[in-house]
């Protein structure tokens, strides 16, 4: 392999800062109900993209695809942090955003299968979930290019005076895009209170992250622009959440952006072409072992937050409904013609 | 009516939709404390406050793309850029974003949003500083363009903009801020995607829009003394266009030129001149000719950029040729 050994996670939660991080005390305590909702959002992702990637391999979806396993925390960490009103928007690696933002997985499924049914009409495919309704604003297609809309998301909350803040969501590949650099600058300089959530799973595209950019810390970006930049660990959901935590409720109550790295691993490849020729298969195996997904498994059945039996029923409804939901989308209708007509001017 | 410069109607149509609508606000650079680059936006920082009149740093990307966002959430944003020529730094937003942004929702999410501002040659500012982009944007569906001519139209178009609910881009043009014309009194909207008829006429049909209106109707005065009738066409708007004006004339005329500023190649004088030979191929006892810029980029010296784009001696020659 011509790139360096990936870090694995220490447990240590924050790894380093650009400033000194603000005191908003702890994350307030989720109810179990609350937690357990959590796990079963990670679970049902992690289902949902193994149900995707054997539709992908059996034809059943074309185009791109890019699945979200073994970066679940970063998603459902940072969600649980805020509130439902709060905003968010993403790149392309967007199933865990929807699903945790209100898509059932029918839609999504009939969606990614091109049919009338899914949840943007058979019109925008995997990589673009749209639930407006539960403030998730796409699922977008061109590397950064969200990063100026998640800019503008803020800023019209701000100008609305709702004290909300937008997490918006990239890939480490999005961090040398001219439209991130600029929505940075604008967002210090005018106090726009959006977290820009850098998911570095360490690749970009099959492009490690150390022959992608000059500085391999990629929270070091904040620097140029005077903002708060944040690298932590993300395996792990609480300790994902106490940190978007604070970094939420300071951009809430400041008007402060910052950039929050999280040090992420992607099981599969970079999109469902990619023969991952860049890298060994031991060093996926080795990170497998911090698997987001079991860890927070293990930590709710540890403070009895459920017991064995429960959750594995838990876990059974996860995955009958997620073949339901599949075989209701391959049961629904591919569009009418007269559908590409619709929805270009409101 | 009174006559007021192109500039002052511009500001006229913000300030009035600024007044009616809270959510509508003004983003670019220079807009505010210098009051625009043109002019277009004087004494609104002072009336709107530092909240809504935005003076952004030279990143035309970033407040694209934050105008663009703050639409999908619900508010009206006018992103001024200096000249459309910058806007390609924002090519991206635009086409990507928030012209595809509607569709690829499955129809959940409108962008009501204006990018407006100054386009154009003439005025020896070189190659990069000249474009006049109307038809590489209007070849995105999503987008609406309009390109008006004069102060009541980019008055009433700019209005009529601001309040639709999709991404519309008024592109204006240098030579036009300082040249006044008549304005109606009180509140009125143009609509867009109608055109209008400058001159009625009867021995061929002038298709044009933005500062070649002015060309052209300098040209009319020749051609009047030349005997030769001309009805001319403003078309105000590029996205949509209006078609039934358009072939309505040439059936009458059964002649027409097309005078624009854009490039000869795929310029919105040949997607007119496509559309009437499939409409009207019937009606035309002529060749349906073009004057538009020339196929180069812009150059420097006024010797050469006066030839660059539709002059008087062009148009007429074209009438000449059609009309013989």
């Amino acid at each position: 392999m011509a790139t360096r050994k990936k870090p694995l996670p220490t447990g240590a939660g924050v790894l380093a800062t650009t400033q000194p991080l603000p005191d908003y005390g702890d994350a307030p305590t989720l109810s179990r109900e609350g937690r357990l909702e959590w796990y079963r959002l990670m679970y049902l992702t992690r289902k949902f993209e193994e149900r995707t990637y054997q539709s992908y391999q059996t034809g059943l979806i074309g185009g791109f695809c890019h699945l979200y396993n073994g970066q679940e925390a970063v998603a459902a960490g940072t969600f649980a942090a805020i509130n439902e009103t709060d905003p968010v928007i993403t790149a392309y690696r967007d199933h865990a955003h929807g699903l945790m933002r209100g898509i059932r997985p029918g839609p999504a499924f009939a969606e990614m299968y091109g049919r009338a049914t899914g949840v943007v009409k058979g019109k925008g495919g995997s990589m673009h979930f749209f639930n407006p309704e539960k403030q998730m604003w796409g699922g977008h297609g061109i590397v950064g290019g969200q990063t100026a809309l998640g800019l503008g998301l803020a800023f019209a909350t701000k100008y609305l005076g709702e004290k909300k803040v937008c997490y918006c969501y990239m890939g480490d590949g999005a961090v040398n895009q001219g439209a991130f650099h600029e929505s940075l600058n604008l967002a210090q300089l005018m106090k726009i209170p959006v977290i820009y959530v850098i998911e570095n799973n360490m690749y970009s595209m099959g492009t490690a992250v150390e022959r992608h950019s000059a500085p391999v810390e990629l929270y070091k970006r904040a620097l140029g622009y005077d903002m708060l930049g944040v690298r932590a660990e993300a395996q792990d959901f609480d300790l994902v959440r106490q940190i978007a935590w604070t970094l939420g409720e300071r951009a809430r109550n400041e008007n402060l952006p910052a950039i929050l790295e999280l040090m992420t691993y992607r099981y599969r490849g970079h999109s469902m072409s990619d023969p991952q020729y860049y890298r060994s298969k031991d060093e996926v195996e080795e990170y497998r072992k911090h698997d987001p997904v079991e860890i927070m498994r293990g930590r709710i059945l540890s403070e009895g937050t459920v017991n064995e039996k429960d959750l594995e029923a838990l876990e059974e409804t996860v995955r009958k409904e997620v073949q339901t939901a599949h075989d209701w989308a391959l049961a629904s209708p591919f569009p009418s013609q007269s559908e590409i007509y619709t929805d270009i001017y409101a | 009516m009174a006559k007021i410069a192109y500039r002052d109607a511009v500001r006229d149509a913000m300030s009035e939709e600024m007044t009616r609508d809270s959510r509508v606000f003004l983003i670019g650079e220079e807009v505010a404390q210098y009051n625009g680059a043109y002019k277009c936006s004087k004494g609104m920082l002072d009336k709107f406050g530092p909240d809504r009149v935005i003076d952004s740093p030279i990143s035309e990307a970033g407040f694209a793309g934050l105008c663009i966002g703050a639409a999908m959430y619900g508010l009206r944003p006018i992103a001024e850029f200096m000249t459309f020529s910058f806007s390609f730094v924002a090519f991206d937003q635009i086409v990507n974003n928030a012209a595809q942004m509607r569709y690829m929702s499955g129809g959940q999410i409108k962008v009501p949003m204006v990018f407006r501002g100054n386009s154009g040659g003439g005025h020896q500012i070189g190659a990069t500083h000249s474009h006049a982009p109307e038809n590489i944007y209007a070849t995105y569906p999503g987008l609406k363009v309009v390109v008006p001519a004069f102060a009541a139209d980019v008055k009433g178009l700019l209005k009529s903009a601001i309040r639709d609910d999709n991404p519309v881009l008024v592109i204006e043009n240098e030579a036009l801020y300082g040249r006044e014309s008549e304005v109606p009194e009180g509140e009125y909207l143009t609509p867009i995607g109608k055109a209008n008829i400058l001159q009625d006429g009867v021995d061929l049909t002038i298709v044009t829009h933005g500062r070649s209106c002015w060309t052209v109707l300098e040209a009319n005065q020749e051609l009047l003394k030349m005997g030769i009738r001309a009805e001319i066409i403003d078309l105000r708007s590029i996205k949509p266009l209006d078609w039934p004006t358009v072939f309505a004339s040439v059936r009458k005329t059964h002649r027409l030129v097309c005078v624009d500023e854009t490039k000869p190649f795929c310029g919105v004088s040949s997607q007119v001149a496509a559309e009437v030979q499939r409409a009207c191929f019937d009606s035309l006892d002529a060749p349906v000719l073009r004057v538009t810029s020339v196929e180069a980029p812009m150059p420097f010296s006024s010797a050469l950029e006066d030839e660059c784009i539709p002059n008087v001696a062009r148009i007429i020659e074209a009438v000449k040729e059609v009309v013989a």
